[in-house]
């Protein structure tokens, strides 16, 4: 147990960064990640962290030097939201071929054109094949702990990870959260082992030009070439859901809690029919299956809690029982569907008891949805499956 | 104390022969001799996409006995932010952070981070090597490239605007250290180099880097064009200290003689200005002899 | 972590003749008239000058012909014109 308080999913992050004792930070303000990036600021001026903050121009810059920062050794933190995050694209694959492993909160936005400043996710899901790890929470509780839990995760398998958490629904909602103790997180998160190389006495040239095929060093060695180590990346990526999975119990022995580790489930041990999910709207999905419940419908609600990598196996185990599955993410790719939807269909191929899936694309840009619609659309798809559909939308 | 002979300058080589380098490059002669400025095992470059990644070769090998940390190409400033906060956090401040970037890097896409990086004062040598072109994807207008040159994005009406005047922006967020350099002088180079690690802040240094297959030029004539350029104005060779700017080595001795070369004599060596019509080479004299009178102004003004 | 046996990360350590022989790259080759150059009162500009580092500064000057790649500033810059650039057949 730790300190009980009130406070918003991004005072959560930043007090998580401070937690971990992070030693480099570097962020651009942008809504509705700004209050992060302010608080840490205050922490870091007041003495409170002890940390270098690098006040940068863009984000482009932020994600650059907290990459050069991690380089050279030190446990580094960023945040950022929607456009933000669009502009790192080309830092974010640099970042994932770099094999630093830094944590960024990412506070979930619509992107525009037009403008929006409130929720959805499809900022993070544009991002999902650079090579990060895509960790999401639903609400505030979750965000502290799974930034705790990030920092050992991608300092064990040398991967950046995002910690996503949906713009104003939780990043600017008080809602009391069990802060943990400093000393606790010191034994949980021990300081990072500075794997840099700099000695003042080794040259070295990282992250050179590379050939298409292996080259031998100057002892003749033959060295990988550049599809080698993006094989090793999708590898380490791949074999993370291990480490998520260990690092998320050790959690529960350490502080109490476990939060599913890749995927949650809710009430799936009977459901007939699921609600997949991911963020804070699978955090409303259990309300609808509350409601369906007590209409007499076996429902239940599967989290996705790790986008990347994709929890396939997890996620066919928890559907293969069930008749019907009903998807609700906040983000499209254009000319298809819902990525969670078309992620968890292609998983469920090879499965031999498949549910009929039907999948909707909800409260984009703020949208309100409501816990009795999310009931509802379901109950239609219990009926009979229903193809890619928008919910609460004219047109 | 000025380096005035051969002897004073350091034998040691950084960089291990057999490299990517073009042969008589302008780039390779800077950062042979900048690097003997620098200390051996405390020095961290940061360089983008560019020709001096090239220079610093394939994996598994690099010619370059330093820690090199490569970024993308808009990133070099922000990097170098990155790195100088990074060690400072791990106790590691005993390092020289040189951001080492061309005037593609410096000029255009990376100005943004590099600005950022000198308005928050970061404790670094930011290095321009100025070839006056995009060199590394092959010879491309940068907004470094003189007027009348022909590049090859410019290929048919040659270049019609002027240098940017980087120096300019620079001195706008007000630095410590700011010189220009040239691998022509590399005793200048070299003192400048060595001084501007000592100082404190964001120092920031211009290297006019000859370039013969981007300019046109044989081979061995780098350093014949290196001079050029200062004796007839174009690049002019000086270092402002604390804000007080004194001209150097040979635009030093230029401004006391009261001798300048014509910008034909400097041009006619080079394929990229074979198609300068003469009102071009009229606005490029022009040009330079401006920015050489205030050069000239600037330095008895603050040596009277 | 996987037992993949690529490493992590793309690092590059030094060696020499990173692009190979470099002086295969060469079409004419330095000659140095030793009787034109000697210790007492050479100047090193070939030294200086040299973009690749490949010239001794020390006496009797040798140049690296193994890597050498011949861009004949040092004949240009020699002020005695003690090297000579001789075409390579």
């Amino acid at each position: 147990m730790g300190q009980i308080e009130i406070i918003t999913a991004n005072t959560a992050a930043a007090i998580a960064a401070k937690l971990c004792r992070v030693q480099v930070i570097s962020a651009y303000p942008i809504t509705p990640q700004t209050p992060v990036t302010e608080e840490l600021a205050a922490m870091v001026e007041s003495g409170d962290l002890k940390a270098e903050y690098i006040t940068v121009e863009s984000e482009h810059s932020a994600l650059a030097s907290v990459v050069a920062a991690s380089q050279v050794g030190a446990r580094v933190f960023t945040a950022t939201s929607a456009n933000g995050l669009l502009y790192m694209h080309e830092m974010l694959h640099w970042a994932a071929g770099s094999r630093v492993p830094i944590v960024m909160a990412c506070v979930n936005r619509g992107v525009g054109a037009p403008w929006t400043i409130l929720n959805d996710q499809q900022d993070t899901i544009a991002q999902r094949d650079t090579g990060w790890i895509q960790m999401y929470c639903r609400n505030s509780q979750e965000v502290i702990d799974t930034m705790i839990q990030a920092y050992r995760i991608a300092e064990q398998i040398q991967i950046p990870i995002m910690v996503c958490y949906d713009g104003f629904i939780l990043s600017h909602a008080s809602t009391p959260v069990d802060v943990p103790f400093q000393d606790e997180v010191d034994r949980f998160l021990p300081s990072l082992e500075d794997r840099s190389g700099i000695d003042g006495k080794t040259p070295m040239n990282v992250n050179p030009l590379i050939l298409s095929d292996p080259r031998p060093d100057a002892n003749g060695v033959l060295m990988p070439g550049y599809m080698e180590f993006r094989y090793r990346l999708q590898q380490d990526i791949l074999g993370s859901l291990e480490a998520i999975q260990s690092v998320d119990s050790e959690f529960q022995d350490t502080f109490g809690r476990s939060w599913g580790g890749s995927v949650w489930g809710y009430h799936m041990d009977d459901a007939e029919h699921a609600i997949v999910s991911m963020g804070s709207l699978a955090s409303e999905c259990t309300v609808a299956v509350d409601q369906l419940r007590s209409e007499g419908i076996k429902a239940g609600v599967v989290g996705v809690r790790v986008y990347r990598p994709f929890p396939s196996s997890q996620i066919v185990e928890l559907l293969s029982g069930v008749r019907t599955a009903t998807f609700f993410e906040k983000d499209v790719s254009y000319g298809y569907q819902g990525a969670l939807a078309m992620d968890a269909k292609a998983a469920m191929y090879e499965s031999k008891s498949r549910p009929e899936i039907s999948s909707y694309v909800v409260g984009l840009g703020g949208r309100d949805v409501r816990p009795e619609q999310l009931a509802e659309a379901t109950l239609k798809c219990v009926k009979g499956p229903v193809q890619h559909c928008w919910l609460n939308v004219s047109g | 104390m000025a380096t005035t002979s051969v002897k004073q300058l350091p034998k040691t080589e950084m960089i291990l022969p057999g490299t990517r380098s073009c042969a008589g490059c302008g780039l390779m002669l800077t950062y042979r001799h900048a690097l003997k400025a620098l200390d051996e095992g405390k020095t961290i470059v940061a360089v983008p996409a560019s020709c001096m990644t090239v220079l610093h070769g394939v994996y598994p090998i690099t010619p370059v006995k330093v820690v090199c940390i490569n970024n993308p190409f808009a990133a070099t400033g922000a990097a170098a932010s990155g790195i100088v906060a990074g060690l400072k956090a791990t106790g590691k401040s005993d390092y020289t952070v040189v951001a080492f970037a061309g005037d593609g890097g410096t000029y255009d896409i990376g100005i943004q981070a590099l600005s950022g990086a000198l308005e928050r004062g970061v404790n670094f040598i930011y290095i321009c090597y100025d070839n006056e072109g995009y060199m590394n994807t092959g010879t491309q207008r940068s907004s470094a490239s003189p007027l009348g040159a022909v590049t090859s994005t410019t290929p048919i009406l040659s270049k019609l605007q002027h240098k940017k005047d980087m120096i300019r922006i620079v001195e706008a967020h007000d630095l410590p250290y700011i010189a220009t350099g040239s691998p022509a002088f590399p005793f200048d180079l070299f003192d400048k180099v060595k001084y501007a690690k000592d100082v404190l802040g964001s120092r920031y240094i211009e290297v006019h880097a000859p370039c013969p297959p981007g300019w046109g030029f044989p081979n061995k004539d780098l350093v014949k064009m290196g001079k050029l350029a200062v004796e007839s104005g174009i690049h002019v060779l000086f270092e402002i200290r604390e804000g007080r700017f004194s001209l150097t080595s040979r635009s030093l001795a230029m401004a006391k003689k009261g001798r300048k070369m014509n910008v034909s004599d400097y041009i006619k060596g080079q394929t990229r200005f074979k198609k300068i019509s003469g009102a071009h080479l009229a606005q490029l004299q022009e040009f330079t002899d401006k920015k050489w009178n205030e050069s000239l102004e600037r330095h008895f003004r603050d040596n009277p | 972590m996987s037992k993949n046996s690529t490493p992590i990360r793309t690092v590059s350590t030094p060696a020499e003749g990173e692009a190979g022989k470099t002086g295969d790259w060469r079409s004419q080759t330095p000659k140095i008239d030793h009787e034109k150059c000697s210790q007492k009162d050479s100047c090193l500009l070939c030294w200086l000058y040299c973009p690749d580092g490949v010239i001794s500064a020390t006496f009797p000057l040798e140049i690296n012909l193994t890597y050498c790649k011949g861009c004949g500033i040092c004949a240009e810059e020699c002020p005695r014109k003690a090297i000579e650039m001789v075409d390579d057949k």
